[in-house]
């Protein structure tokens, strides 16, 4: 039987979705983040509730948002608030359960850079920037990250430490004080990596088809292999036909890396 | 007392060289035909603060207004990066103050509550902290922890878009609220452009929704379609496409100084803009009525 390819943002939305629970307060990014948690909306987590950075709680984007501050966000949605607001009475306070990130770089700890690359001062590529991800990575309980698996994506160390992981080691992030727990997995187009009691971020699934060695290849530090590394499921129809039909029809992040 | 006057004028009483400038609004209501008029009015060496510089800053550094951004996310939003200021300081000619959006928000809310500072949760992160010295921590006098502290951030002027204001500059503001409040309690002065002139009536008909009082409000302009091709919440769309074509012009300087030269210097004011932007946009951009229900106050 031959095996069903699926695009990598497919593999990477679909699995974000899963590590979502019903009644999960979720700070929010556009672009996959977005459709990942539409997606587990629509499938095993009804009760979701999305938080923009721009101040909306429980937004019901009736299209896709291409930007942050999409009006969609707010027609609709249970409030809107001042981005002062957003940031202490909801991510400071303690009431965000989940926090999506991206970057440039994410090291094995999963310190996250999206700064610069090369120096501050003098940057070979300037990057965003922190935007809410400083906050987030530090105050959301659990923190998921998406990223396709590059060598370059995935070095030993980031080149600035633009929001924490775990800084050298989980003894380190605990000590430090931060009331969220941390990055619990980043899920790229090959697998997972989560991590392990010190921290570190180790392979602990694949998607159908792919071998270890691939993401041993794509990440810059000795990549562990857990000792149970699982398979993940397949893309359903059903996920795939809401997806497509349904949150991007354009196939605007789906097409996309 | 009226304030109404035009964009012109208020930028030229509001807006001198050297200033620092916080033109609000976050992917919500900015006042783009303000950045336009400032590159206009050919100022220079501006310190352009916002929390997401967005295309208002992009075009403005392409038009050499500033020396020095402050900012917290250097994104084209949804698109990409920012070509013309990300090439500017690769090249090492526009000066940084960056933070996180939180510790940006945080200095206007210092700002506006007249606070020298504001203390945050420490994150953990730090590389910021290195290489920003206005991050400070300090002990947190009841605990043995620390907090990290940055100061109030005083603009010169703020420039405040919203969609419905009085002759005195009481405004209501709906949708996404940003850090406008804080932006215009900040400021040391604030030009208020609004999409509608109504009477006062209207606006203490619900006073929940006036977010900027006139009190701190110097000067109010009518400017319809302010915010192209940022929106208006009720009142026409983000123009997401021109947000895509912006990544495109900027690709080329020589591009981005022929879009200035069309756009900017090639019109007059908004209404001149708007008019040439066309049908198609207009009619793009329109957006359909979603009505709140109405709440009653009670008469007492």
């Amino acid at each position: 039987m031959d095996e069903k390819k699926f695009t990598p943002a497919e593999l990477m939305i679909v699995n974000a979705a899963r590590l979502l629970q019903d009644g999960d307060h979720v700070f929010v990014g556009v672009g996959q983040p977005n459709l990942a948690c539409n997606l587990a909306r629509r499938t095993h987590a009804p009760r979701l509730v999305m938080i923009y950075e721009a101040g909306v709680v429980g937004a019901q984007p009736a299209r896709l948002p291409l930007s942050i501050g999409d009006p969609t966000l707010v027609s609709g949605a249970t409030s809107v608030c001042s981005m002062y607001e957003i940031f202490t009475l909801y991510l400071q306070r303690g009431n965000v359960d989940v926090g999506f990130l991206s970057g440039a770089q994410i090291d094995r700890y999963g310190n996250i850079n999206a700064t610069v690359i090369g120096s501050y001062s003098q940057p070979k590529v300037r990057l965003p920037g922190s935007g809410g991800s400083m906050e987030i990575a530090a105050w959301a309980d659990r923190i998921y990250i998406m990223a396709p698996h590059q060598k370059r994506r995935f070095p030993q160390a980031v080149d600035f430490r633009t929001s924490a992981g775990f800084l050298s080691g989980k003894l380190e992030r605990e000590r430090s004080g931060v009331r969220g727990k941390g990055p619990q997995a980043v899920v790229t187009d090959l697998g997972l990596l989560e991590p392990d009691a010190s921290g570190e971020l180790i392979l602990t699934a694949l998607h159908p088809g792919v071998e270890a060695s691939q993401a041993i290849e794509n990440t810059g530090w000795n990549l562990k292999v857990a000792g149970e590394l699982r398979i993940t499921q397949p893309p359903t129809d059903e996920e795939l036909c809401i997806l497509h039909q349904e949150l991007d029809p354009q196939g605007i992040y789906l097409k996309s890396e | 007392m009226t304030k109404l006057c035009s964009l012109t004028e208020a930028i030229q009483d509001y807006v001198h060289d050297g200033d620092c400038v916080y033109a609000a609004g976050f992917t919500h209501l900015i006042p783009f035909a303000a950045g336009h008029e400032i590159i206009r009015q050919g100022r220079r060496n501006l310190v352009l603060a916002r929390a997401t510089p967005d295309l208002i800053y992009d075009q403005m550094v392409a038009a050499g207004c500033a020396q020095k951004l402050i900012f917290s996310y250097l994104g084209n939003p949804g698109v990409g990066s920012l070509r013309v200021i990300r090439a500017e300081i690769e090249a090492g000619r526009l000066g940084i103050e960056e933070y996180s959006h939180f510790s940006m928000i945080s200095r206007l809310q210092a700002g506006a509550t007249g606070l020298p500072f504001m203390p945050m949760n420490p994150t953990a992160a730090g590389d910021l902290e290195k290489v920003n010295p206005n991050y400070r921590r300090v002990k947190d006098p009841y605990s043995e922890g620390e907090v990290v502290v940055v100061p109030a951030l005083h603009p010169e002027v703020a420039i405040i878009h919203v969609q419905r204001a009085d002759e005195e500059g009481n405004a209501h503001i709906w949708g996404i609220i940003g850090e406008q409040k804080e932006a215009a309690f900040a400021a040391r002065h604030v030009i208020l452009t609004t999409e509608e002139i109504v009477e006062h009536a209207i606006i203490s008909s619900d006073p929940n929704r006036t977010l900027i009082p006139g009190l701190i409000v110097d000067a109010v302009c009518q400017v319809p379609f302010c915010s192209h091709p940022s929106y208006t919440q009720g009142y026409y769309d983000r123009d997401n496409a021109f947000y895509l074509e912006w990544d495109r012009i900027t690709a080329s300087p020589e591009q981005t100084q022929a879009w200035l030269q069309e756009w900017v210097f090639g019109v007059k004011d908004r209404a001149h803009y708007w008019q040439k932007m066309g049908e198609e946009t207009h009619r793009r951009l329109k957006v359909m009525p979603r009505l709140s229900a109405t709440v009653d106050y009670g008469e007492y």
